[in-house]
């Protein structure tokens, strides 16, 4: 039987939350930059003009058929190659922050934009009518009277996948990029404590992840009773 | 952007000569299938199971399921993943887990990755016959109950054959899933389909070509799985209900 030691775990505290603040940058930054561009291909999705919904379907289609590994992967291939050729980045200089976070933005654009369309959907078609009747432009309907409700229904289901996607993060582990669990990995791997450090990285998203759904399902409940 | 592109890359003999990177890609396409295949069956056992458990009137055993799909679904699958391959051996007892670190490599990383998707997987089939059973109106189970029917023949007869015909569709996404969620077996070094890419890239120094492939192969799987279960939703489909003939 195994015996455990957990001394490795308080001095690597520091550490750790270098680590955490990584993974909570690209989960931030993907959430805002996926709600936005999500939003616009939900819009372009609905849209009549035929070559804008064929694009946001197939973007669509194409992000949700790929392991996010395999996304994970071209992004740290493709992104240093086109900031080096376009932008005249030095050759060799760190970019895996920056790749990790529009990997995590573009393909999380695709999930959210599902979620959002079937949002914009579910707000009676009456809405939209009442609001050209009284003058207003699509785009005006849309924004002032649409997506507003829209949105208010679709909080818990974003702040769900926020969650999915902050435990997604772990998988910048791909590129050796020291997020919580890279941090956690390099830790256990350094003392001999693979053991003790896996358990508490696991224990540690355990207790954020549960907590958080905890909180929009409460959440979730005041709204449909509100 | 000055890159050499050769398709005819995947042609040539690898450098250990046995195989062409052609084959490498297939091997690996054939370990993400039968990974995905083995840990799919597994996990819709044990996913109905639980799924069961959760809606039966017993606070133990529904809490026990609770905190199982909680515990799965609230932990990243890597994390996971490196539990099962890392730690879980370590903490059996000594016989076991020395069977285990002696077994070959392979066969190591297969299981772990096949215990660590299926158990991922059973809690979201678990939630899925969770929903399914719930949306069957009250008056089934009551119907059941007072026709003499005991808590299990309800289950068998009335509410479980209803219920797996109306999970079909969101249990399609979960088993497409479980083929994305198979590229995240890499990292343990099981040589499936995208690790084989990896691989190819530091033989051959043609990543566009070797991650277009696995991009792919990944495509078709995709495709395939959903044109075959479209087909199996069509034929058990309930009618009256919405989608129903």
């Amino acid at each position: 039987m195994h015996e455990f030691d957990w001394s490795s775990i308080p001095n690597s505290l520091p550490f750790l939350w270098d680590g955490m603040k990584i993974s909570l940058q690209i989960t931030v930054s993907a959430v805002i930059f996926g709600i936005v561009w999500g939003t616009l291909l939900a819009l372009m999705r609905m849209s009549p003009i035929a070559p804008l919904s064929w694009f946001a379907a197939g973007y669509v289609n194409l992000f949700r058929a790929i392991p996010l590994v395999m996304v994970l992967l071209w992004f740290f291939l493709i992104v240093p190659h086109l900031l080096e050729s376009i932008f005249g980045f030095p050759r060799g200089s760190d970019m895996r922050l920056g790749s990790a976070m529009a990997g995590f933005a573009l393909f999380e654009a695709a999930y959210y934009s599902e979620i959002i369309r079937a949002g914009i959907q579910s707000v009676p078609k009456g809405q939209m009518g009442a609001a050209s009747a009284l003058g207003m432009t699509y785009g005006q309907a849309m924004r002032l009277v649409v997506l507003p409700q829209a949105f208010r229904n679709m909080v818990p289901l974003l702040l769900t996948q926020g969650i999915i996607l902050f435990q997604d993060t772990s998988l910048v582990y791909v590129s050796a990029l020291a997020d919580f669990f890279g941090a956690a990995y390099k830790v256990g791997d350094r003392d001999g404590r693979l053991v003790e450090l896996l358990l508490f990285a696991g224990a540690v998203y355990f207790v954020i992840c549960f907590t958080a759904s905890r909180i929009v399902r409460y959440y979730q409940h005041k709204l449909k009773t509100a | 952007m000055g890159y050499n592109w050769n398709w005819g890359v995947f042609l040539q003999p690898t450098s250990t000569g046995d195989d062409t990177y052609l084959g490498w890609m297939f091997y690996g396409f054939k370990v993400t299938i039968a990974l995905s295949l083995s840990a799919w069956l597994i996990a819709l056992a044990l996913g109905a199971v639980v799924g069961v458990l959760r809606t039966v009137p017993n606070k133990w055993l529904s809490g026990f399921a609770t905190a199982y799909v909680e515990l799965f679904r609230n932990i990243p699958l890597l994390v996971q993943l490196f539990l099962w391959y890392f730690v879980m051996p370590e903490l059996l007892p000594e016989r076991m887990g020395d069977a285990f670190k002696q077994s070959n490599p392979f066969m190591q990383q297969f299981l772990a990755s096949m215990v660590c998707l299926a158990l991922f997987t059973s809690a979201r089939v678990a939630e899925q016959v969770r929903s399914g059973i719930n949306s069957l109106p009250p008056g089934q189970k009551n119907a059941g109950l007072a026709m003499g029917f005991t808590l299990a023949q309800t289950y068998r007869y009335v509410m479980l054959p209803m219920a797996v015909r109306l999970i079909v569709p969101p249990l399609t996404s979960e088993f497409l899933n479980i083929f994305k969620n198979s590229a995240v077996c890499s990292t343990i070094g099981l040589l499936e389909l995208a690790a084989q890419g990896r691989q190819l890239v530091d033989y051959t120094a043609q990543p566009y070509e070797s991650f277009i492939a696995v991009t792919l192969a990944y495509l078709v799987i995709n495709i395939v799985v959903m044109f075959g279960m479209r087909w199996v939703e069509e034929h058990v489909r309930v009618p009256g209900y919405l989608g129903g003939k």
